[in-house]
């Protein structure tokens, strides 16, 4: 760029509304429109260099791109919380480009972009769950060659699946995949969810939310529709469960949600707290208190907020 | 003289768009798309939105043979640089008339099972989507069943959905258009008859 094209301070960016150009929404938006119609089936598209490193929820952000408008709330979340770096800087990236109004509320928004989540108050008809997807092929460790895992799917073969699900439970009594636990779409197409933990498979099922999925490195849009079928895979003799704690949230008190494991010293001392940031803060608001949210208050981690 | 496009490409295609994408992926719920759009003869407000919306010069475009010399044929030229093709099973997009006999919707490309998103989007004009035949539908994006009730499509196309959804995964999807309404049948929903 030479001095004389150097944009005035004031002057508007020199790039396009949500970043990408129209011609990329539109091929965006065709991808999405096939991918709602076949659940579950990896639609190619052209995915594009992104402000950011591949790996970094560029397919998120190009569905995004292709989605908001004016009208849109965005929630962005990263492993559950509203604050962690991947969230805060999409937030941002779509706050300039786009003007986006954002929240952290669940509720609130109409837009969730989300990297290894569902948020745990329960979605509404309406939204729109953006995935972010680093492995969009659920057979990949199976079958490294593209071309036999395209076959695998055009004829449902997915025998390889229940083989690796089956050698779980041979060697280790149970199916040990804990997290990207693959899923069974409409009764037809065998999806990646992303990497959730298997916790998160039962919200997928039937749920009021449109849900939408986006691998930028590899390529790959994918969907699910409002109210469609998802079924975690598994055996007769060996239903599918979610995981369990032994004990609530260490701030909340919630015994419903999605617990980390926290250490919080090196005498091997550890607290399990909400995943969903949004979800605990809510519940502390309204008077929930789990048994270390005094000393998480107490050395400045959390403010302790009375209802 | 060719009839405008959008006046806001950014704004208007951002509305139209989340307009198809709630059709498809709610199949039978009546969406509406904002009648900014002029169309040009022979296409309604819907059908020119949804054009403009995702037609470019990547996708080849199927019009009636009346449509394809008349003044919508330029149109589609000149605003999205789409193809018109001649061959239905060459687009990309088409838009047929709801009565008339040809072409079938077999007559589109179904995708292939490697790649079935590569099937045409049928753009059905129809003389209304309320006070017609009632036809219930069932599939992904419906809670239970929902009832449409299209008016001015031609006999046996009930039969022609009900064909094209047992090719799933395989199948064209269709939307049926009127004034600035559409209803999408995606190739998941099954079609039936209401009794």
């Amino acid at each position: 760029m030479t001095v004389h094209q150097m944009p005035a301070d004031n002057t508007k960016p020199a790039y396009n509304y949500a970043y990408l150009d129209e011609q990329t929404k539109r091929m965006i938006r065709r991808a999405l429109l096939k991918a709602v119609a076949v659940p579950g089936y990896q639609v190619p598209f052209g995915s594009r260099e992104m402000p950011l490193a591949r790996g970094w929820g560029t397919g998120g952000i190009q569905i995004t791109a292709a989605l908001i408008g004016p009208a849109d709330t965005l929630k962005v979340i990263d492993q559950g919380a509203d604050d962690t770096t991947n969230a805060v800087s999409i937030r941002k990236f779509f706050e300039r480009t786009a003007d986006a109004r954002t929240s952290e509320a669940t509720e609130e928004a109409t837009i969730i972009q989300t990297r290894h989540r569902i948020p745990e108050a329960p979605l509404k008809s309406g939204q729109v769950m953006v995935y972010q997807v680093p492995m969009p092929e659920p057979l990949r460790k199976l079958e490294p060659r593209e071309a036999e895992t395209r076959k695998m799917h055009a004829w449902a073969e997915y025998g390889l699946m229940q083989v690796k699900l089956y050698e779980s439970i041979a060697r280790f009594g149970e199916v040990t995949t804990t997290y990207d636990y693959p899923v069974m779409v409409n009764g037809r197409y065998v999806m990646s969810p992303s990497p959730i933990p298997k916790f998160d498979n039962p919200k997928m099922h039937m749920s009021p939310a449109l849900q939408l999925f986006g691998a930028g490195r590899e390529k790959r849009i994918y969907a699910l529709p409002p109210y469609t079928s998802v079924k975690s895979l598994d055996f007769e003799d060996h239903p599918f469960r979610i995981q369990s704690w032994t004990q609530p949230c260490g701030l909340c008190g919630a015994g419903d949600s999605y617990l980390d494991e926290v250490v919080i010293d090196d005498q091997g001392g550890r607290m399990f707290v909400c995943s969903d940031s949004h979800y605990c803060e809510t519940r502390r608001a309204e008077g929930h208190r789990g048994t270390m949210l005094g000393d998480a208050a107490a050395s400045g981690l959390v403010e302790e907020t009375t209802p | 003289m060719i009839a405008p496009g959008f006046s806001d490409p950014v704004f208007q295609s951002q509305a139209a768009f989340r307009a198809l994408l709630t059709a498809l992926s709610e199949p039978g719920t009546l969406q509406q798309v904002a009648g900014e759009v002029p169309p040009p003869e022979g296409l309604t407000a819907a059908t020119a939105t949804a054009l403009l919306t995702l037609a470019d010069y990547e996708t080849p475009v199927w019009l009636p043979e009346a449509l394809r010399s008349g003044p919508a044929g330029a149109w589609l030229r000149f605003h999205c640089g789409a193809t018109v093709v001649d061959k239905p099973a060459e687009a990309a997009f088409a838009v047929i008339d709801g009565m008339a006999d040809e072409p079938k919707l077999s007559a589109f490309n179904l995708g292939t099972d490697q790649f079935p998103d590569r099937s045409t989007t049928v753009i059905v004009q129809i003389a209304g989507l309320e006070g017609g035949p009632a036809l219930t539908l069932a599939g992904p994006g419906i809670p239970g069943s929902r009832n449409i009730a299209p008016l001015g499509l031609r006999p046996g196309f009930t039969d022609e959905l009900r064909e094209n959804g047992a090719l799933y995964p395989l199948g064209v999807d269709v939307l049926l258009a009127h004034g600035e309404g559409l209803i999408g049948l995606p190739r998941s929903t099954q079609v039936e008859e209401a009794r």
